[in-house]
């Protein structure tokens, strides 16, 4: 070889003494820490749970246990349903055949996204109820008076949650599926079509069960969204097992019967991040390789086209749009009363904590994902599971469970730093942003691991193996050779973290620090009092901060898919 | 420069299975070796295993007479200064040819990165395509860029993991003895992984057959083709058929085809049944031939035809035969046994 | 990146320091009552003595959160607006006994703690309210009478857990007797017109439109409505009862404080007690929120007036608060959520 040295023989001995793997490496430390500090408030509540103050158990099952479960079963069908059938068939629709304002339906699809659930609702219930313009133009039109001349479906009741909580979540099971067809080959329909399949049937057993893995994922992700809400199942009076937990937490006073209430959730909690796992596990074998051919979409005419039309246009229209315009229309009308220094310092700390808890989030999950890769046993495999298991608890409850540790450290310390050194170190992490953050990064980092995992598991080993023979250490790996190929992956993690933390309520109003309001628990404050047009604006607001990122993410669905398909 | 590498009795475990069993062998400075196998047969294992990326379970492996692999330790693949070669090329999608190449090379200077990028892509013959990205070259050429990038830093020692299997059938033969040619020049010392009998003779000095994580044979082409010392090496390895026959002496076996002598000295005792191993090359075509046999099927393979003939106790054997001589299915064909290796096995009774 | 994770804890930290707020001359208050009601008074006070109340205005987990702070709270003062929360607080040994001879005169004994742990501030009766046109005045008189099958589908209720309610359902319990109280209780629910939903103001509402034609509300609401452009017709369509004036008197609910324990600002909290129970401010709930003052000498005007004097249960809000676990499990077993 050109450079021959015996210098290389020499420096054999030295280089094999100090380069063992470490066991200890920090890429493994740092995932089984972020994986203990997810778990910390999960025990904290089963320890309340089984230690209860004053056990209240017998109580909960004989009475409301039973219903809290049967409600919030029948709220995870109906919303699971809905869901599947909404975000799977536009998905379909828009990666395979084409028809007008397709392009634009791709990503309008996703602007339901932005909405929190409970905003939607009370607009809807604004614009439904009794006293709302659908109601009195009936009355009007057919000249009844009372309510009890007529029957009108109640929106404040379990269809109108689930048609509502439907509208707002479908977009997780779009997006999932969307990238699932778009990778499909097209030679697999071919393939089909040619022995004789229609094109629905083929769509039956062919695209949709090859998409099933992810299409699982979005579905998971919609019912842990579903599980944790608190704002729309309180006001339509819809009594979910998390409406159970605030209920014997805060009108009975029991905080053991609530830690046990989320004990039960935590199965549900269980099941769905299994079902999730399922799916990604399944994906790993029907992803091709990220080899998007071009696709050669179908022309649809006819009463089809006004079909596919109709069926993108109603999803976006009822989620977005109309609830979307009647926010304008009142942030407009009430602007004045809205727009105080007040609500620019709300402004403020919703945007610091979002992007504070993003940023971390994105971070997290890299570290975890990368430990994962590196270290491929089943410890490392269980860590990054817990690790995520913060998505699926319920906001308040986590919050609880945060606040119980954190407090004893602040407790703990503050008794250390009195006895040792005779200074109070007070409250340093509790009643701070700190608490706050470290909840919104528990809760969220399962779906930027996710969504980082997903990109990760796109770039083969190989390369890898690569740049680790050309001498570049795992830490250098990372940073140099996948991190490049990452950015979209990490980008759509901190996006969604972003999104999910502007919406974010039941935690917030717990562990927010003395004065500090963010746009969520401002327009809570007012749309419980049935005032949501004085807190318009702030919906609006946190809407707004909501679409860039959706619109930032179709951006970035897009540009990947012609980066992979050049690869 | 290279240095030897020594496997010595190692086993991994893959995702809990036995992926490796006691695997050992040894490689001098300047050899290419090859490890062939069917799918499943660990090779790919212990290529990791080499490079550091698989953990034993037992046994060591040593890289210039220093361990580098053990069950207690591994050094870190990044000082262990092998190049590897994928079978997906495993280019950096995001960087050009010239930085792909020089990607190895950052603790030199400048001038030095340079000069050594310029020199590989030249001896690979794509000196001219340095600004390209990956997704705009064939399939040859990636393999021509993961090659000089794997090269480039000098490593002691080259991996290759089936490297040739998604090319197709000319180039991968173009490219194995380029590549070939080009180690030698160099003086490299290769290990490289495959499943295609034909790449791993095109290109190796030595082969390894593997099955379930042992090696079985390990020798020169030439020899596991003629010397075959296990029925599955004998199987695996070209084409061939048994067929019965008896000892007769401790050099000679007596079989349907007459009594055969070739290099064969064995102790097994007199009258013992034993499979004789006939490649289609031990038996040739002679018109004067008192013995014959049936042609049942022919395959017809450019240069030669390989005749599937059945003797007369309805044993089949396989002839190949130059292929001017064209003879028709259900001739009779006159043949003649010339065995210089002569290979046999005792019989294992059902 | 040598060590991501020590780096990231020590900015987080670093975060979460930066907000804590140490300066002097300062209150701080945690509190159930809703921000708009209660800023007046605290801006009123700090105009007059020039210290600054900060509060922490948060529905949910009030106690949880001074629990687990214990020591090191920085809470002075907690409000709550009904009386099962304040004796929540001294159960959970959260609050001290305050000995202001001030208080003491501005607050009747029936309305705060025996060891002066909390005092009320404002009173709250719980009204029925009827439609004008759809039930004759003297209809139904008292509480009692909600269980009568005469009003099948005719009653709207906010939920049977929330506070008000459940203050209610324990005051019939101290009344009656647990089983009496239960029977009343699955009376009233199979007696309501849909399922509870919405708040107080929301009960008026709905008989506005006639899904029913009684409701159990909070006085104070009726004042709020009025105020309102879009919710007056709401007020506008029913009429105020104040039950059982023929016997015990109309249930009272009260608004109170309580000094935290640990509170490390005593001296301030002190005086942001004797101002809240003082005429002024006492006079500022009336005329800001409609509630009635504790000190029954204040003198009342505008819509408080216009309701008229009425006969108060006086019944010590003390055996009401010892009953609101059994009153919460009850609703529980009737079911009167669903």
């Amino acid at each position: 070889m050109a450079i021959a040295s015996s210098s290389n023989t020499e420096q054999a001995q030295y280089r094999f003494s100090s380069a063992l793997i470490n066991s200890a490496d920090p890429w493994r430390i740092g995932t089984v820490v972020i994986a203990l500090l997810a778990i910390l408030p999960v025990f904290a509540i089963l320890w309340l749970a089984f230690f209860p103050t004053e056990n209240i158990w017998p109580h909960l099952v004989k009475t409301s246990l039973p219903r809290y479960l049967q409600n919030t079963i029948v709220l995870m069908l109906g919303v699971g349903t809905s869901v599947f059938a909404t975000g799977v068939s536009t998905a379909y629709l828009v990666s395979n055949y084409e028809f007008p304002f397709r392009r634009m339906f791709e990503w309008l699809l996703l602007l339901p996204l932005a909405f929190p659930a409970y905003v939607v609702a009370y607009l809807y219930t604004d614009l439904l109820e009794f006293a709302g313009p659908v109601q009195q133009g009936l009355r009007t039109l057919f000249g009844w008076q009372l309510a009890s001349d007529y029957w009108f479906p109640n929106v404040r009741s379990m269809g109108g949650a689930v048609m509502l909580m439907g509208l707002v979540l479908y977009p997780y099971v779009y997006l999932l599926a969307r990238s699932s067809f778009i990778e499909q080959s097209p030679n697999l329909s071919a393939v089909s079509r040619l022995s004789g399949r229609s094109p629905f049937k083929t769509f039956m057993f062919v695209s949709l069960p090859i998409a099933r893995p992810a299409i699982a994922i979005g579905v998971a992700l919609a019912l842990m969204e579903t599980l944790n809400d608190f704002g729309t199942v309180d006001f339509f009076s819809v009594h979910t097992l998390t409406a159970g937990i605030y209920d014997v937490w805060l009108n009975m006073g029991n905080l053991g019967g609530a830690a046990q209430i989320a004990s039960v959730m935590l199965t549900f909690v269980v099941l769905l991040l299994s079902l999730e796992y399922v799916g990604r596990r399944r994906q790993r074998f029907y992803q091709s390789a990220g080899r998007f051919s071009n696709k050669q979409r179908k022309q649809l005419v006819g009463r089809s086209k006004w079909l596919a039309i109709f069926v993108c246009a109603a999803p976006v229209s009822l989620g977005f749009i109309l609830p979307f315009l009647m926010l304008l229309k009142y942030a407009i009308q009430y602007f004045e009363q809205s727009w105080s220094p007040e609500f620019r310092e709300y402004v403020f700390n919703s945007l610091y904590v979002s992007t504070t808890a993003a940023v971390v989030c994105a971070t997290l999950a890299v570290v975890v994902c990368y430990g994962r890769r590196l270290h491929r046993s089943t410890s490392m495999i269980i860590a990054a599971r817990i690790a995520s298991v913060g998505y699926a608890v319920p906001g308040a409850v986590l919050a609880v469970g945060i606040v119980i540790p954190l407090a004893s450290f602040d407790n703990a310390m503050d008794t250390f730093f009195r006895a040792r050194f005779d200074i109070s170190t007070g409250l340093m992490l509790t009643g701070t942003t700190f608490a706050l953050i470290m909840t919104y990064v528990i809760r969220f980092l399962a779906i930027s691991i996710g969504s980082v995992e997903s990109s990760m598991s796109k770039i083969s080993e190989s390369v890898d193996m690569a740049a680790r023979t050309l001498g570049y250490s795992a830490s250098r790996t990372l940073g140099r050779f996948q991190l490049p190929l990452l950015k979209s992956g990490i980008l759509t993690a901190a996006l969604i973290v972003f999104v999910d933390t502007m919406k974010e309520l039941p935690a917030t109003l717990l562990l927010r620090p003395f004065n500090f309001e963010t746009l969520s628990t401002h327009v809570y404050q007012f749309a419980s009092d049935e005032m949501i047009e004085q807190s318009a604006l702030g919906a609006l607001c946190i809407v707004i901060s909501g679409l860039l990122p959706v619109i930032l993410l179709s951006k970035t669905i897009s540009q990947s898919q012609s980066l992979a398909s050049r690869a | 420069m290279s240095a030897p590498l020594k496997v010595d009795r190692i086993s991994c475990r893959y995702e809990n299975e036995s992926a490796v069993n006691h695997a050992s062998f040894d490689i001098e400075p300047g050899d290419l070796a090859c490890l062939l196998g069917p799918s499943g047969c660990g090779k790919t294992t212990v290529l990791r295993a080499i490079a550091g990326f698989q953990p034993l379970i037992d046994g060591a492996i040593y890289l210039d007479n220093q361990c580098i692999s053990s069950p207690a330790n591994i050094v870190a693949p990044e000082h262990r200064n092998m190049g590897m070669v994928f079978q997906d090329h495993a280019l950096f999608p995001h960087l050009n040819v010239e930085r792909n190449v020089a990607a190895g090379l950052f603790r030199r200077s400048d001038s030095d990165r340079r000069r050594i990028v310029g020199e590989m892509l030249e001896r690979v013959g794509l000196q001219n395509q340095m600004h390209k990205y990956p997704h705009e070259l064939s399939g040859g050429q990636q393999q021509r860029v993961a090659l000089a990038r794997a090269l480039a830093p000098s490593p002691e020692l080259l991996l290759m993991d089936e490297p040739f299997s998604n090319l197709d059938g000319d180039l991968r033969e173009r490219l194995g003895q380029e590549v070939r040619e080009l180690l030698k020049d160099i003086g490299a010392t290769c290990v490289m992984v495959t499943h295609d009998q034909q790449d791993a003779f095109t290109f190796g000095d030595v082969v390894g057959v593997m099955r379930e994580g042992h090696i079985e044979q390990w020798d020169k082409p030439y020899d596991l083709y003629h010397e075959p010392t296990s029925l599955f090496v004998a199987k695996f390895i070209g084409d061939g058929v048994f067929i019965e026959g008896t000892i007769a002496s401790a050099t000679e076996v007596k079989s349907e085809l007459g009594l055969l002598r070739g290099d064969l000295v064995t102790d097994l005792p007199v009258g013992t049944p034993v499979d004789i191993l006939v490649r289609p090359d031990d038996i040739i075509h002679d018109d004067h031939s008192t013995q014959t046999a049936r042609i049942v099927k022919r395959s017809f393979r450019g240069e030669s035809y390989l005749y599937t003939l059945v003797l007369p106790s309805g044993s089949k054997v396989l002839s190949l035969v130059p292929s001017h001589h064209s003879h028709a299915i259900g001739e009779d064909l006159g043949i003649k046994m010339e065995i210089d290796h002569l290979v046999v096995y005792p019989r294992i009774k059902p | 990146m040598k060590h991501p994770s020590a780096l990231l804890l020590l900015t987080m930290v670093a975060l979460g320091i930066s907000t804590q707020n140490v300066l002097a001359q300062e209150v701080n208050v945690y509190s159930y009552r809703k921000p708009q009601l209660i800023k007046p008074m605290f801006e009123a006070f700090t105009a007059k003595t020039g210290v600054k109340v900060n509060a922490v205005f948060a529905q949910k987990g009030m106690l949880e959160r001074l629990k687990s702070e214990g020591r090191n709270s920085p809470a002075d003062l907690v409000f709550t607006t009904d009386i099962g929360r304040l004796s929540d607080f001294k159960n959970a040994a959260l609050t001290q006994s305050v000995q202001s001879d001030i208080i003491n005169a501005q607050v009747p004994d029936n309305l705060r703690d025996p060891d002066n742990h909390w005092f009320g501030l404002t009173s709250r009766a719980r009204i029925i309210v009827a439609a004008k046109d759809r039930v004759a005045d003297g209809e139904i008189t008292t509480y009692e009478d909600l269980a009568d099958p005469e009003w099948n589908g005719r009653v709207c209720t906010r939920s049977g857990k929330h506070a008000y309610n459940v203050a209610l359902i324990s005051m019939m319990m101290a009344v009656h007797g647990d089983e009496k109280a239960e029977t009343w209780l699955n009376g009233v629910k199979s007696n309501l017109a849909r399922k509870p939903e919405g708040n107080d103001r929301g009960q008026v509402k709905a008989i506005k439109e006639g899904v029913c034609d009684l409701a159990v509300i909070n006085h104070y609401y009726m004042f709020q409505m009025i105020s309102d452009k879009e919710q007056k017709p709401w007020a506008d369509a029913v009429r105020v009862i104040f039950p059982n004036q023929q016997d015990r008197g109309t249930h009272m609910n009260i608004s109170g404080m309580a000094m935290a324990r640990y509170a490390p600002n005593p001296d301030n909290a002190r005086m942001l007690m004797e101002f809240l129970a003082s005429d002024q401010a006492q006079g500022m709930y009336a005329e800001v929120n409609g509630e009635y003052p504790v000190k029954q000498s204040i003198v009342l005007t505008g819509y408080l007036q216009s309701l008229g004097a009425f006969k108060r249960d006086n019944l010590a809000l003390d055996k009401v608060a010892t009953n609101r676990a059994e009153a919460s499990k009850m609703v529980d077993r009737v079911a009167y959520n669903e």
